[in-house]
């Protein structure tokens, strides 16, 4: 097990406002953090730091030294409104996400195109290959999503919001899939649902303008007031049913 | 109708015109599969309109006219951004207020210069006749540039224009690729003005690729196929243009617009007999 990042009392944020004060956080491999905070917290340019898309105005982050043919990161964005018209199809959207591995000018290899292949397979979406990314569902789409994160054998899955507009089906699916995947790779998710997270992951990162890591899955309403990190808390029952905080 | 063909054949206007038409098909072609792709329509007729004003120019101070229209072409395209970032216009008006500026500067600039300026109406309708060497020299240029970005650099830009957000964490170099396929539609939009005008350029960036869609949904195919349609379409318009002696552009555009009722038809035929076989 090695550390894939490490990030050092960063501070971070956009021109003249920090979003995130001194942030330490580590992440190593076969990790699965769970990221939960109050909207315009910082769980975005958390995500963004980590990315390599901010650089921290103060502090350090350090990354783990790969081989040239290995990747770092697979990212599943936000589900942004993707333009449902545009020409695309579900294989090269998969394939896309080796375009930083490959090189701007790069080709595909055979192997590429079977691993994509494959990955749709596990997804139960290979039919689809040659649709146009617009025309499917909502849970279809993130399943290309995240195959295209996927695609790269990335050493961390980066994943923001999985679960909006996605059917309960592919939510249940999404989980055990993650599952499995924790096994080879080490995965940091962003969620507003701490009810489902914890179930899944293993360790909570509290985002609110502070990073207050929690080293275990089981986090307590006092907790969450001692990290200041209101959020919503779903509790899961026979019926559907959120619960909110009394106010 | 044998004899007609060699007939035109013999003059150079007319090898300069089919040289054009086939180089501006590829170049818009290109350029128009991506600006539709990317919904960039209205941006482009922005930039199409605005050269007016270069043009408008160019004429008062007896310079080329081209040249005064590619400044103001480039301007718009980049202008557009910097009014809506640096100066907080929403960005359609930003690209409606250029528009019209561009068109006015012309206006007002041509008819300060003293006498009548003769190939202004062919600068906002298009004219085979004013198609020089010059001309088709640098539109093969650009069309060989063009062709290589888009072979090595086919990927980074579909997944761009798809998926900016993701391209980014593939270290897609964003700013430098808008930047480029930015200046390609500036040029495409000067070099195209003299085969169909300002006013129905638009037509010829965005008609093609709306009949190649209607056939495939492929990025690549799209562009391919909108290259030989613009192909087709600029020469049949050319040909009734040269008989009936009306403006290239409305001829072409015309022609264009023919092509796709034509295939919209088929499209619909053939649904039609898909239908019946999934009831069967």
């Amino acid at each position: 097990m090695s550390k894939i990042l490490e990030i050092s009392s960063a501070s971070v944020g956009y021109d003249d406002e920090l979003i995130l004060r001194d942030v330490n956080f580590v992440i190593s491999d076969f990790d699965f953090v769970g990221v939960i905070g109050p909207n315009g917290g910082g769980k975005t340019t958390l995500l963004k730091l980590i990315l390599g898309e901010l650089k921290p105005q103060k502090g350090t982050i350090e990354y783990l030294e790969l081989n040239s043919n290995e990747t770092l990161f697979g990212y599943l964005p936000q589900v942004v409104s993707i333009d449902k018209k545009f020409p695309i199809s579900v294989l090269e959207v998969v394939l896309s996400g080796l375009l930083g591995r490959n090189g701007i000018g790069g080709r595909y290899s055979t192997q590429d195109k079977r691993m994509a292949l494959d990955l749709l397979d596990r997804m139960g979406i290979k039919n689809l290959k040659d649709k146009v990314i617009g025309e499917l569902s909502g849970g279809q789409m993130q399943r290309v999503f995240l195959s295209r994160a996927l695609v790269s054998h990335p050493r961390l899955l980066i994943l923001d919001e999985p679960n909006t507009f996605v059917d309960n089906k592919f939510e249940k699916e999404l989980y055990e899939l993650l599952k499995e995947l924790n096994k080879e790779m080490a995965i940091i998710m962003v969620s507003h649902d701490l009810g489902t997270i914890t179930s899944h992951v293993k360790t909570i990162a509290c985002v609110n303008r502070h990073l207050h890591y929690h080293p275990s899955n089981l986090i307590t309403t006092e907790q969450l007031a001692a990290y200041d990190c209101p959020i919503q808390i779903i509790a899961h029952g026979p019926v559907p049913h959120t619960v909110l905080t009394k106010h | 109708m044998f004899s007609f063909f060699s007939d035109i054949l013999q003059y150079q206007f007319v090898l300069n015109a089919f040289w054009a038409a086939l180089l501006v098909s590829v170049a818009a072609g290109i350029v128009g599969s991506y600006i539709v792709a990317r919904r960039l329509v209205f941006f482009s007729g922005g930039i199409t309109h605005a050269s007016f004003g270069g043009i408008g120019i160019a004429y008062y101070l007896g310079l080329n006219p081209i040249f005064g229209a590619t400044v103001f072409a480039v301007i718009t395209a980049f202008g557009v951004e910097a009014l809506s970032n640096k100066f907080r216009v929403r960005e359609d008006s930003a690209i409606g207020i250029l528009w019209s500026v561009g068109m006015a500067i012309g206006v007002f600039f041509v008819f300060l210069t003293p006498g009548y300026a003769p190939n202004l109406m062919s600068f906002l309708f298009g004219s085979i006749l004013t198609v020089s060497k010059q001309d088709i020299y640098l539109l093969l240029g650009l069309d060989i540039v063009m062709i290589s970005f888009f072979t090595i650099f086919f990927r980074p830009i579909l997944y761009l224009a798809f998926d900016p957000n993701f391209a980014r964490t593939q270290k897609v170099p964003e700013k430098l690729f808008t930047y480029i396929l930015k200046a390609f539609l500036a040029m495409t939009i000067v070099l195209s003005i003299r085969l169909v005008g300002i006013i129905l350029l638009i037509s010829l960036l965005t008609i093609p690729p709306t009949i190649a869609n209607l056939f495939t949904k492929k990025f690549k195919n799209i562009i391919y196929t909108s290259i030989i349609v613009g192909f087709i379409g600029s020469l049949v318009g050319l040909l009734i243009s040269y008989g009936l002696n009306v403006p290239s552009g409305a001829t072409i555009i015309l022609s264009l617009v023919f092509i796709f009722l034509v295939a919209r038809f088929f499209r619909f035929i053939k649904e039609k007999i898909n239908n019946n076989q999934y009831k069967l």
